[in-house]
C-alpha cells in the first residue's frame, strides 16, 4: 500500500501487522481517545507513553476488543475487522496482560495457564502442557515452576506466568499494560530481556508506561499520547528524554520539587514510636513482624515495598485502624496502643489516601460536606442539632489557601471533579486542622504531573515547618528524592533502614524482592 | 458528530422537579390499577364495576375514609423504620416482628402497671413498645457489628420468631380466663388504651408517625448525626478513617429503628385492639418495607405513599366483601407496583 512492492513477500514485510486509524472513544466526562492513528509491524517492541489518564489503557483496550470503539477502524494485514470481545481479538493473534493480573491464586501455574488454552480438551493433558510450557520457558526466559499455585509466587513471577499463558495461546501481539509498574528494578531488567526475545522471534509487543527511562532502553517505536491525542511518534534512534518530554507535557512547566534542606527543629522526643509491634494477618495481607520505628520532627520516613507487603497495615496500625497483637505504639509521647483511630487523628495525625474517592471522601457529598463530617466535633453546633456547613466552607477554602493550592468548586458532589481535585480537596482538609504526624499512603499514585508535584511540595513544607511523615510509595524516584530516611518492607517486616544517600535503587530493589543484594 | 460528542460530555443533571416525580407516583399507580384491572377482568369480574363499588365505599362514606388514615399510621411508622437504616446501607427486613415485639412488650407493661393515671401510662406505654421493638432489632445490630451474621438474613428471620412468643404468652401466662374460647389477654384498662378522634380509629398513632416522618427528615438533614450516617452510607471506608464509629452506629440505628416499628405495634395494640391477640400485624412490617423502598426512604414519599397503599389495602377489604375475590389477590397490586418502580431505572436507560 506504501509503495515499496517489488515483489509479493516484500510487500508483506513492509505492510503493518495492525493498524488503527481514528480510534475515538468517550466516556461520560472524558474523550479518551480521539482520532488516534497507529500502526504495530512485526517484530517491533513499539512503546505507547504518556502520563496518567492520557488514553494509553483505553486505546490498548480497544485494540484487545475489550471496549467498542465509538469511531475509526482497526485494519489487520490491510483488512478491516471488528472486535466485539476479546475473543475475537484472541482469533487474530492479539494477547494482554492487564494491570491487575487475572490469575487464579489458589489455582497451580498449569491450570492457570490451561483454563486459558483455546484448545482445551476435556480432559487435562498435564504432562503436554508441562511440555508445552518447558520449551516456550527456555526460550524466552520465562521460567517458572509450573507446579506452584500462583498465590506462592511474586509479583513477578506471576506476570511471566500471564506471558506465557499467552504465548502458549499463540499471540503473536502481546500488549503489556505498565508492567513494571509492580516490579522491583531488577526484575524491569528481566523483562525487558523476555521483551526482547520476543522480538527477535518475530512477535511484536506493544509495552505502556509513563516512565521515559524505560522507553528508551528498550523501544523500537515511540508514541506519545497525551489528552487522548496522539503527540508525537519516533523511532528510537530519532528520541531523546527531552523531545519525549516536550511531546508529553506540552508546553507545560514542570517544576521540580524544591527540598530545602532545613536543619533544627528535630527534638528528641518521637512523635511516633512503635515497639516490637507485631499485627494478624487477615485473609490475603500480610501480619506486620516485630516492628520498630521511630518518626521525630521535621522528618520525612519513606517507606518501600512492593505493593502488598504489609505498607498498608503499617498505615494502619498508626491510624489504629489495625491493632497490635503484641508489641506498643506511642503517639505524641502517650501509650496509643488501644487509641480508636477518631482519638489518634484529633491529638494531631492526618491521613494522605491512596485512593481518595474510595478511602477518604463521601462521593456523593459535596466537599464542604465532605470536610464537615471530617470533624463534626468542631463544626456541631447546639450539641450536634446542627452543622455549621459555612465554617467547614471558609476552613477548606482558608486551608488551600494557606497551602497554596488552586481551589476546584466546592459545591459539587466530590466525585464529579478530576482526581487530582480530589486529592487536593482531601489533602486540604487533612492539613486544615495543625497536623504534626502525617500519614501519606501512596498521596501521588494515579496523579498527573502537576498535581503530583503540588503535592509533594505541600508534604516538604510541612516537613520544614517541623511535622513528621511518613510516605509509604511504590515510586522509587519519588522516595529517593523526598525521604530524609528509608525503611523497606518485605513480608511484613522490617528489612532494611537507610538514608537515600547511603543507599541506590537497585539495592533497595532487592531487598524489597527479598533477594539480598 | 461533534454535538453527540458534547452531549456525552455534559455532566445529566440530577435535581428533579416536585411535579416530575408526583407525575411519576401518578403513572406508576394508574398503571397498576389497570393491570390489576386486567387481572379482575380474567378472574371474571367486571373490573369498572369493581372499582367504582370499592371506590365509594372508601370515599363516600365518612367512616370509610377514615379508615384509610388509620391504615396509613402502622405502614408509616414501619417505613420510617427501614428508612433510616436503610440510610446507611442497613437492610432492616424486620419491621414486622419489631412492630408485634413492641405491641408485645406495651401489653406486658398494660398488664403490669394497671392503676397508673393515664396521663402517665401511655408515655410508659410508648416507651415500653419502643423498648420492645430496639431491643428485638438490637439483636441483628449486634450481630452485623460484630460481623458475624448479616443482618437482612437476621432481621428477616426473626420475624418467624415473634409470632411465636405472642402465641407462647396468649397461649399461656397472659391468656384472659373470661374468654376462653379465645387466645388472648384480658382487655386493657381505660388508661391504656390511646385516644381517638370519637366516631372513627384514628389514634394518636398518627401524631407518633408525623413527628417520626418530620425527626427523620430533621436529623438526616440537619444534624451531625444525620451527617455522619450519611457518610457512613455513603462510603463506610472513608467514614471510618475519618474516626467514625461504624459498630456503634450499626446498633443505634438498627435500635432506633426497630424502636419506631415498636411504637406502630404498641399503637395497634393499645388502640386498636384493646388487648394482645394472635394476627397482631396483617404484614404492616412489609408493608413498610415496601413503602420505604419505593419512595426512597424520602419523608414525603413515604406520607404520600402510604395514602396510596391504605387506599389499596382498603380495596382489597371491599373487593373480598363486594366481589368475592379473596384479599390476598391484593398482593398482586402490591407486587405490580413493586415491579413498576424497580423496573423504572431500565426504562430511563433506554431513552439515552
Amino acid at each position: 500500500m506504501i509503495g515499496h512492492s517489488k515483489s509479493g513477500n516484500i510487500r508483506k514485510e513492509y505492510e503493518p501487522l495492525f493498524e488503527l486509524r481514528g480510534i475515538t472513544k468517550a466516556f461520560p466526562n472524558v474523550l479518551a481517545n480521539d482520532h488516534i492513528d497507529l500502526k504495530i509491524w512485526k517484530g517491533e517492541i513499539h512503546a505507547l507513553l504518556g502520563e496518567n489518564g492520557a488514553g494509553k489503557s483505553t486505546l490498548s483496550k480497544i485494540l484487545y476488543g475489550f471496549y467498542k470503539l465509538d469511531s475509526g477502524e482497526i485494519r489487520f494485514l490491510n483488512k478491516t475487522v471488528h472486535f466485539h470481545s476479546p475473543q475475537d481479538a484472541r482469533k487474530l493473534h492479539i494477547g494482554m496482560v492487564f494491570q491487575n493480573f487475572t490469575l487464579i491464586p489458589a489455582m497451580t501455574v498449569i491450570e492457570n495457564i490451561a483454563l486459558f488454552l483455546p484448545d482445551l480438551g476435556m480432559v487435562l493433558d498435564r504432562k503436554q502442557i508441562i511440555k508445552k510450557i518447558d520449551s516456550i520457558s527456555k526460550r524466552f526466559h520465562l521460567e517458572v515452576k509450573p507446579l506452584a499455585p500462583v498465590w506462592q509466587l511474586s509479583i513477578g513471577e506471576q506476570q511471566k506466568v500471564e506471558v506465557l499463558k499467552l504465548l502458549l495461546a499463540n499471540a503473536r501481539l502481546l500488549i503489556l499494560d505498565e508492567p513494571t509498574k509492580v516490579l522491583a528494578p531488577h526484575e524491569i531488567a528481566a523483562l525487558f530481556k523476555v521483551m526482547r526475545g520476543l522480538k527477535e522471534e518475530g512477535y511484536s509487543v506493544i509495552f505502556i508506561t509513563h516512565k521515559i527511562r524505560e522507553v528508551l532502553e528498550c523501544a523500537d517505536r515511540i508514541t506519545v499520547m497525551r489528552h487522548g491525542r496522539v503527540t508525537g511518534q519516533l523511532m528510537r534512534a530519532e528520541a531523546s528524554e527531552d523531545k519525549i518530554i516536550e511531546m508529553m507535557f506540552g508546553k507545560t512547566k514542570i517544576k521540580q520539587v524544591e527540598r530545602i534542606i532545613k536543619a533544627g527543629t528535630t527534638s528528641s522526643k518521637p512523635l511516633l514510636e512503635i515497639k516490637k509491634a507485631s499485627t494478624k494477618a487477615h485473609g490475603f495481607s500480610v501480619g506486620l513482624k516485630d516492628i520498630d520505628l521511630k518518626i521525630f520532627q521535621g522528618e520525612i520516613v519513606g517507606v518501600a515495598g512492593v505493593s502488598g507487603n504489609g505498607q498498608k497495615e503499617l498505615g494502619d496500625l498508626i491510624l489504629g485502624l489495625l491493632k497490635c497483637e503484641k508489641g506498643h505504639k506511642f503517639l505524641f509521647g502517650e501509650n496509643a496502643t488501644h487509641w480508636h483511630i477518631g482519638r489518634v487523628r484529633r491529638e494531631g495525625a492526618a491521613f494522605i489516601p491512596e485512593n481518595p474517592l474510595s478511602m477518604a471522601a463521601v462521593p456523593n457529598m459535596t466537599s464542604q460536606e465532605n470536610m464537615a463530617v471530617n470533624n463534626t466535633r468542631k463544626y456541631s453546633r447546639r450539641h450536634g442539632f446542627f452543622i455549621d456547613l459555612a465554617t467547614a466552607l471558609a476552613d477548606l477554602e482558608q486551608s488551600f489557601e494557606n497551602l497554596g493550592l488552586t481551589a476546584p468548586p466546592f459545591l459539587c458532589p466530590i466525585k464529579t471533579l478530576s482526581g487530582g481535585n480530589i486529592q487536593r480537596v482531601i489533602v486540604a482538609r487533612e492539613l486544615a486542622q495543625s497536623a504534626e504526624l502525617i500519614v501519606a499512603f501512596y498521596p501521588t499514585k494515579g496523579l498527573d504531573v502537576l498535581s503530583t508535584t503540588a503535592i509533594q511540595q505541600v508534604l516538604i513544607r510541612f516537613r520544614n515547618s517541623g511535622c513528621g511523615i511518613i510516605l509509604i510509595s511504590d515510586d522509587l524516584e519519588e522516595l529517593f528524592s523526598m525521604s530524609d530516611r528509608l525503611i523497606v518492607l518485605y513480608q511484613g517486616k522490617m528489612v532494611g533502614h537507610f538514608k537515600p544517600e547511603e543507599t541506590n535503587m537497585v539495592d533497595i530493589g532487592h531487598l524489597m524482592t527479598g533477594v539480598r543484594g | 458528530m461533534d454535538n453527540k460528542l458534547v452531549s456525552l460530555l455534559k455532566i445529566p443533571t440530577t435535581k428533579k422537579s416536585m411535579a416530575e416525580t408526583l407525575l411519576r407516583y401518578l403513572v406508576i399507580i394508574l398503571f397498576a390499577f389497570t393491570v390489576f384491572g386486567l387481572v379482575l377482568f380474567i378472574a371474571g369480574k367486571n373490573p369498572i364495576r369493581a372499582y367504582a363499588d370499592t371506590f365509594t365505599s372508601i370515599f363516600g362514606s365518612f367512616y370509610g375514609f377514615s379508615e384509610l388514615w388509620v391504615q396509613m399510621i402502622p405502614i408509616m411508622l414501619t417505613a420510617v423504620a427501614v428508612a433510616l437504616p436503610s440510610k446507611m446501607n442497613l437492610i432492616n427486613v424486620g419491621g414486622e416482628g419489631q412492630l408485634i415485639m413492641g405491641g408485645w412488650l406495651a401489653t406486658w407493661a398494660a398488664l403490669t402497671f394497671q392503676g397508673l393515671p393515664k396521663i402517665i401510662f401511655i408515655p410508659v406505654l410508648m416507651l415500653f413498645g419502643f423498648l420492645g421493638g430496639a431491643l428485638w432489632a438490637a439483636i441483628p445490630g449486634l450481630l452485623k457489628a460484630k460481623k458475624l451474621v448479616n443482618e437482612t438474613i437476621s432481621t428477616l428471620l426473626l420475624n418467624f420468631v415473634a409470632p411465636l412468643i405472642v402465641s407462647l404468652s396468649v397461649f399461656g401466662p397472659w391468656r384472659s380466663a373470661e374468654s376462653a374460647a379465645y387466645p388472648q389477654t384480658p382487655a386493657f384498662v381505660d388508661a391504656a388504651r390511646l385516644p381517638v378522634i370519637p366516631g372513627t380509629r384514628i389514634h394518636l398513632g398518627f401524631i407518633f408517625a408525623i413527628v417520626a416522618l418530620l425527626l427523620f427528615w430533621f436529623f438526616m438533614k440537619h444534624t451531625k448525626w444525620g451527617l455522619e450516617i450519611r457518610a457512613i452510607g455513603g462510603n463506610p471506608e472513608a467514614a471510618e478513617r475519618m474516626g467514625i464509629r461504624l459498630q456503634w452506629y450499626i446498633l443505634i440505628v438498627l435500635f432506633i429503628g426497630g424502636g419506631i416499628a415498636g411504637l406502630a405495634g404498641m399503637a395497634e395494640v393499645t388502640a386498636i385492639h384493646g388487648r394482645l391477640r394472635i394476627g397482631l400485624s396483617q404484614g404492616y412490617g412489609y408493608k413498610g418495607f415496601l413503602l420505604s423502598w419505593i419512595t426512597g426512604g424520602s419523608p414525603i414519599g413515604i406520607l404520600l405513599m402510604a395514602f396510596v397503599f391504605a387506599v389499596i389495602t382498603s380495596v382489597g377489604d371491599t373487593l373480598q366483601i363486594t366481589q368475592g375475590v379473596p384479599y390476598a389477590v391484593i398482593n398482586i397490586l402490591f407486587s405490580l407496583i413493586l415491579f413498576v418502580v424497580l423496573a423504572k431505572p431500565a426504562l430511563k436507560g433506554k431513552k439515552k
